[in-house]
């Protein structure tokens, strides 16, 4: 054991590795709007999976209790963390698991990478996972000369591709069909040059590819989607069985997790093992659920090892607004039916988690001073079908409207010469907190007709308001307010009133 | 019943007669209306944009105009300042830490309606054309604003209240429930996506052949007759409350000088 987990650090330490971007999304999306390819395959995926998993939500007559029962299990659990992973930690090891706690991204990669180089090995199969992702192992790793091979079909072709994951769940949604076969020509070593893009022929080539690794692998690295207090057992959940191979197959198996996967029972498996297939993939059941208990002596891996990650984590369970952010079981619902993510795709959110669970995840994690990590909960027109979709019932929509609020106050604290949009909130601020003073501005509404044109159109403004007229006319104002023209009607019956008298 | 108008502030300012719709539509139904002077703007723009100082006396000058008259119940025609009203008021006050403003909030945000709520839930209409004498001889379509589709679940009232005015033809919008692009200050912060989110809704729109796209938001109608316009569409955009003021005596028009377009093939 390399530490004891010491309860809630006093001061909380945020998260780094791939969590950071560094272009703010509003420059990201712009460019990559300009894709056609990458948006028009993936509004096609999108809303393929959105159709399917209403179907399937459907079915099932007590899907919002389910949502109820999933939400409350984990706002128990985070209400509880430092005591379930105690019992965790003892039960695990009491099995014989050796467990690892590491503070951030970097504490993480190291304990990986020794523990890779005690087994005397420069070669491991990876299970799709994103916490390595999170923590930059793949590009560790390989600066420490050990090449780590992703098994699941979409992160390999990510990996061959020399490209970046753009989803969480199908990490090459990006990617249609015929780009898929250029990269394995390209890329997969003894590939069928005959190849065509049919995806029969695609998942064969790759599963040739696939079974020489697992079989020669002594070293497997995963993640998990849920750890039980009460047994101190890990569970995977997958659909090509890629990772049940590398879970049983190597002698040294090292889980990467993040300290918020735990739940406190087996019986709550019941519950999220609805949840998950369905709003991910729109599945029944996922086919491929592995969970695994210590060591056995004589069957599966004889080297256990779990690192349980914070990177953040401790610090986003310390916002009282943020924290249910922690609930998330990576379905990857939200981004699926996000209108924003289907039109930037996931790369323009610059970090491991994209879309709008992303949006208030990464920023929780880093902190919101953080670079341009700041940009991220604006990235939303806070249409809300992200909540909608989430199975555990995560209030996105209020979390972004929070870190937006976090983030114009650390703005504030530094004291910067105020924006032009500080200007117009103070100016609108005076206007809007008494009718009295809007009352006078509309006063002003005639004027506005200067601005518009003959066919009594705004057609261009000036400054932060630009971008609206790049795509949008605005309506001449009218000449008289609601207000006065109300006023006016009712003095009239008021005179009216009086004179009768 | 004696109602409070919310008229909110962007319908006060450059959409007054979608208030005055309202009005008639509340009066004809025997309902005695107010107009609390000192009522300017929900704050919605200021808390979603997350300046949250800014937005305390916005909230606190909303709470004290809706506390300053007796009436039965408060009405707003536009989901997404009545979700503000009622969600986002004792949220802001909390985290302001001014439990009295929180409590007050709740008070005043339990009896606001959006338009169709009241008029459906509370008034009982049910069928427009024969209790309100609605008639709007022209096919249109409709767009759910998402603040009263998700944050209210105002559901199918404002589209069934539609489909009841006389004469009318209401077409269904594919993809109905995306959203438009608009999320106000989204549409200046991240206009790139803004339009390209309101481009693929003004195509849905446009390929329903209606002459109008109704809603229940102001804004929300701004931004889509805004982009129509741009492109020179026939189509225009038009508040649900002034198609169901609209009658045979006194049919709304439609070519007024704050409409976006040239109104439509009317
Ligand atoms: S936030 Fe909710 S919908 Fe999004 S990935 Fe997490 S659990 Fe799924």
């Amino acid at each position: 054991m390399s530490g004891v987990f010491m309860g809630m650090p006093s001061l909380p330490v945020f998260g780094d590795g791939n969590l950071h971007i560094d272009e703010p999304f509003p420059a990201a999306a712009h460019r990559e709007l300009g894709n056609t390819q990458m948006r028009a395959n993936l509004r096609h995926a999108t809303h393929t999976i959105r159709d399917k998993r209403i179907k399937v939500v459907g079915e099932l007559p007590d899907w919002e209790e389910l949502r109820d029962a999933g939400a409350a299990t984990k706002n128990q659990v985070m209400a509880n963390l430092p005591a379930l992973l105690e019992e965790f930690e003892k039960n695990f090891t009491a099995r014989g698991g050796i467990i690892h706690w590491a503070r951030d991204a970097d504490e993480a990669n190291r304990i990986v990478s020794d523990l890779i180089k005690e087994q005397d090995t420069t070669e491991v199969v990876k299970v799709k996972s994103m916490a390595t992702q999170e923590i930059g192992l793949n590009e560790y790793l390989e600066e420490q000369g050990i090449s780590a091979f992703e098994t699941d079909l979409a992160e390999l072709i990510v990996q061959l591709g020399h490209d970046k994951p753009s989803h969480i769940l199908v990490p090459a949604i990006h990617k249609n069909r015929t780009e898929v076969r250029d990269i394995f020509l390209a890329e997969m070593p003894n590939v069928d040059p005959n190849l065509t893009d049919e995806p029969r022929l695609l998942a064969m080539a790759a599963r040739e590819h696939l079974r020489r690794k697992f079989l020669s692998a002594k070293v497997a690295v995963s993640g998990a989607n849920f750890a039980l207090a009460d047994s101190g057992t890990l569970a995977v959940v997958e659909s090509e069985g890629n990772g049940r191979m590398c879970l049983t197959l190597p002698e040294t198996l090292i889980t990467v997790m993040g300290i918020e996967k735990l739940l406190p029972a087996k019986e709550d498996l019941e519950v999220f093992m609805q949840l998950l297939p369905r709003s991910s993939t729109g599945e029944r059941m996922n086919p491929y659920t592995s969970l695994w208990t210590g060591v056995t002596e004589g069957d599966g891996p004889q080297n256990v090892h779990l690192v349980m990650l914070d990177n953040g984590r401790t610090a986003a369970l310390a916002d009282k607004y943020g924290r249910t952010a922690l609930n998330c079981i990576r379905c990857s619902a939200c981004m699926n039916v996000c209108p924003v993510y289907e039109r930037t795709g996931g790369h323009a959110y610059g970090s491991t988690y994209p879309g709008p669970i992303g949006a208030i995840l990464s920023p929780l994690l880093t902190g919101i001073k953080s670079e341009e990590n700041s940009s991220l909960p604006y990235a939303s027109s806070l249409c809300g079908a992200c909540f909608d979709a989430c199975p555990v019932k995560i209030n996105i929509p209020e979390i972004l409207v929070h870190l937006r609020g976090e983030d114009v106050d650390s703005r504030r604290g530094e004291k910067k010469l105020p924006s032009q949009m500080d200007l117009m909130m103070k100016g609108a601020q005076w206007a809007f907190s008494s009718g009295k003073n809007l009352g006078l501005l509309e006063k002003g509404l005639p004027l506005g007709k200067l601005a518009a044109g003959q066919d009594k159109k705004i057609k261009r403004l000036p400054g932060i308001a630009a971008g609206w007229t790049q795509s949008r006319d605005i309506p001449a104002p009218p000449s008289q307010s609601f207000r006065d023209w109300w006023k006016k009607e009712h003095q009239s019956e008021a005179t009216t009133m009086k004179q009768e008298k | 019943m004696k109602i409070a108008l919310f008229a909110t502030c962007i319908v006060d300012a450059m959409y007054p007669q979608t208030a005055r719709a309202t009005v008639k539509i509340l009066e004809r139904l025997g309902h005695e209306v107010i107009f609390p002077s000192g009522q300017a703007c929900c704050g919605q723009m200021h808390i979603n944009s997350g300046y949250m100082d800014e937005a305390l006396p916005v909230v606190a000058n909303h709470v004290q105009a809706f506390e300053a008259d007796a009436y039965d119940v408060a009405v707003a025609p536009s989901g997404s300042c009545v979700a503000s009203v009622k969600h986002q008021h004792p949220i802001l006050a909390e985290r302001c830490g001014d439990a009295a403003l929180k409590a007050r909030a709740e008070a005043v945000g339990a009896k606001t309606y959006e338009l169709s709520q009241l008029l459906v839930d509370v008034l009982g209409v049910t069928n427009a054309g024969e209790q309100l004498g609605s008639h709007f001889p022209h096919k249109v379509t409709y767009h759910p604003s998402c603040h009263g589709m998700r944050s209210l679940n105002l559901g199918d009232r404002q589209l069934d209240l539609l489909k009841s005015v006389g004469g009318i033809e209401v077409a269904d919008l594919p993809e109905a429930d995306q959203c438009c692009g608009f999320g106000g200050t989204f549409s200046m912060k991240n206009a790139d996506v803004s339009s390209a989110m309101l481009e693929d809704k003004a195509k849905n729109i446009e390929s329903t052949g209606a002459s109008l796209c109704s809603g229940g938001d102001a804004s929300c109608l701004m931004h889509i007759g805004g982009g129509l316009s741009r492109t020179k569409s026939n189509t225009t955009t038009l508040h649900f409350a002034e198609i169901l003021a609209s009658t045979m005596a006194e049919p709304v028009s439609v070519t007024g000088e704050v409409f976006v377009g040239k109104g439509g093939k009317r």
